[in-house]
């Protein structure tokens, strides 16, 4: 099993991801078996039946305001990582002018460098004092917390082209934006799509953070609230719906990124 | 490769075995020594508190060695832990403390309806007037209608505007309710003017009050003795060990006589309890004015035994019920049963889960400790 030139045959090859997964919800059964012989109503691990109900009535029967809480939280945080992301993007073209331009690169590298150190949820109270406490304070901690990641990453791709290229396409004629979009950004972006991919669990991070503080929907906000009365049996179906979530899109986009850059690694 | 397979198998659950016998290690250690029988070695405690005007005293009782000097005449050995709230009701509902302090609000909710049965072993005070509804620009309650209103969820402050809000002749719906943390409250309400009314706790109202154009409309000492603050402690555990109670109350009471009389220790204890809560001596006074301090062993064993604590706690079940706080799938507002001294019972006979006990606070009014 520790031979490098192993190759796990094809049952194998399905079993063994599964493995891992299998143990720990039979470890977690066996625990929460164990505290329910002690304790028949305890709520901190809850039962595996406890969880599929609590999912239930979140999931398929409205509560006492009338909402279907488990969709009303997935599309209120929907949104707001929507709108995250739509200034996430727009620091792959700060990253990407960053490195192009010289005078650009003087002017904003530092500062980006230092931004990107700033743990964003230190800034916390002051986004709070700043935008308040509706949907603008909750973006601006994602795309602050994430942001300077993308840019400095986008940037260092930027660097890695190799001189050679762009001076060829110079002797070719192209202009300045042919340069950047049609020679650079081309050749960049596969990368910079996986480092937003893998930035991902970031973004929900800072989400989670900014709706525990106040919302009143999403499902970091639902999370905080219904600790108040240690309904485990909601957390954690709800944690692993959003890691669900977050793993799907993860796997979309990198089925994506593996078939619309095919010539990547050829 | 069948070989191989086989030893992955082996390696992982060689591994898993080895975590969980880690872990039985670990509890069989503690049990070992909260339950040694019989033998010289001290049993440990742990007591979990956080930060409230009403609770500083155990930090001075611990500080001072009040606390130490009770433990050692019942040959215990008690930790005094200091957690933020709600982890410490979640470590002791967990079972990582034997004894927490929590309004009766969350004794209810939290331990009791997590089938964790508790003892209200002390009645420390009631809050009259720490929490409140602040606003600015004059608005009165009539006025909150269609309003955001910044609370934590499910919260005494929750509580606090349901009352007032009922007693308004208002209701929840009529209002909108963003659940706001606690950490932010108070600065995200004094910078921004947009928002309208707050409902929080001290010593946030305290902070929140010296803004110009804030008022308070409604405080809890307009609802006086609803929302109480008690020391709980697991009830296998008080049976098993009642010195625990003992030592608690011994300690206790010492510390409140300090309090309430003229010594020369009396300003040494407030300057450590302010200091501890993070505040000058002043400010802590100025909590305490509305902090209603049973410092009379006698009075909370009164109050104990009155009719009127069954009627207080009928309105915070029912808060609890109507928001899914008792579980969301409980299906009366009995399904939790309360004990009282007095012998009453509210709620399921046969569930106990909550019990207020005044042999404690008793003991130390008659000073038999």
């Amino acid at each position: 099993m520790f031979d490098i030139r192993a190759t796990p045959g094809k049952s194998v090859s399905y079993l063994l991801p599964v493995l891992p997964f299998l143990i720990s919800i039979l470890f977690y059964i066996y625990a929460s078996g164990e505290r329910h012989k002690e304790n028949p109503k305890d709520k901190l691990v809850p039962t595996v039946g406890q969880m599929a109900k609590g999912f239930g009535r979140t999931a398929f029967e409205p509560d006492r305001k009338g909402d279907y809480r488990l969709w009303l939280d997935t599309w209120a945080s929907t949104k707001r990582i929507a709108i995250s992301m739509v200034f996430i993007f727009l620091g792959v073209f700060i990253g990407l002018y960053m490195g192009m331009f010289p005078y650009l690169d003087k002017l904003l590298h530092t500062f980006f460098l230092f931004f990107d150190k700033i743990p964003a949820l230190a800034v916390l109270p002051i986004l709070f004092i700043v935008f308040g406490l509706g949907e603008v304070s909750k973006v601006a901690l994602i795309v602050i917390g994430v942001l300077p990641t993308i840019v400095l990453d986008t940037y260092i791709r930027v660097k890695a082209v190799p001189k050679e290229q762009v001076i060829k396409a110079m002797t070719l004629n192209a202009s300045t934006q042919e340069i950047v979009y049609r020679v650079v950004f081309p050749k960049i972006i596969p990368q910079v799509l996986d480092t937003i991919r893998l930035n991902f669990k970031a973004v929900i991070l800072f989400l989670i953070a900014g709706e525990a503080l106040a919302a009143t929907a999403g499902l970091g906000y639902r999370i905080f609230v219904v600790r108040r009365y240690i309904a485990m049996d909601i957390i954690i179906p709800y944690v692993i719906w959003i890691s669900l979530l977050a793993f799907m899109v993860d796997f979309g986009m990198q089925r994506w990124i593996k078939y619309r850059y095919r010539w990547l690694n050829k | 490769m069948n070989m191989k397979f086989n030893s992955t198998v082996l390696l992982v659950f060689a591994l898993l075995m080895a975590a969980c016998s880690a872990d039985k290690k670990q509890e069989e250690g503690t049990e070992a020594t909260t339950e040694a029988p019989g033998t010289e070695e001290k049993k440990k405690f742990t007591v979990a508190w956080s930060i409230y005007a009403g609770w500083q005293p155990w930090d001075y009782a611990d500080q001072s060695g009040i606390l130490k000097k009770w433990a050692d005449k019942y040959n215990l050995d008690i930790e005094l832990v200091k957690m933020d709230y709600i982890p410490s009701i979640e470590a002791y509902v967990a079972g990582q403390a034997d004894a927490c302090v929590m309004t009766n609000m969350e004794a209810l909710d939290m331990p009791a309806a997590s089938g964790v049965t508790s003892t209200a072993m002390i009645l420390g005070d009631y809050s009259n007037g720490n929490d409140a509804i602040l606003t600015r620009d004059g608005l009165g309650l009539a006025d909150l209608k269609g309003k955001e209103i910044n609370l934590v969820e499910m919260s005494v402050s929750h509580y606090l505007l349901s009352r007032a809000l009922e007693m308004n002749g208002l209701r929840e719906e009529d209002v909108n309710i963003v659940n706001t943390g606690d950490s932010d409250i108070a600065p995200a309400f004094i910078a921004n003017t947009d928002q309208k009314a707050v409902v929080t706790w001290n010593p946030l109202v305290m902070e929140i009050k010296k803004e110009t154009g804030v008022s308070s409309i409604f405080s809890s000492a307009d609802i006086p003795e609803e929302v109480m603050d008690l020391m709980l402690v697991k009830t296998k555990v008080l049976e098993k060990s009642p010195e625990l109670g003992k030592a608690l109350a011994g300690a206790w009471y010492e510390v409140m006589h300090i309090m309430s009389s003229e010594e020369e220790k009396t300003a040494e204890a407030m300057t450590i309890m302010s200091e501890s809560a993070g505040c000058t001596v002043e400010e802590y006074k100025e909590q305490l004015n509305t902090t209603a301090m049973f410092y009379d062993a006698q009075k909370a064993v009164d109050y104990y035994q009155g009719n009127t604590i069954t009627e207080k706690m009928d309105y915070v079940r029912k808060f609890c019920f109507e928001h899914g706080l008792l579980g969301e799938g409980a299906q009366s507002v009995d399904e939790i049963g309360i004990r009282y001294p007095n012998g009453s019972t509210q709620g399921d006979e046969s569930n106990i889960q909550l019990i207020f006990d005044a042999t404690y606070m008793e003991m130390a009014a008659k000073n038999t400790l």
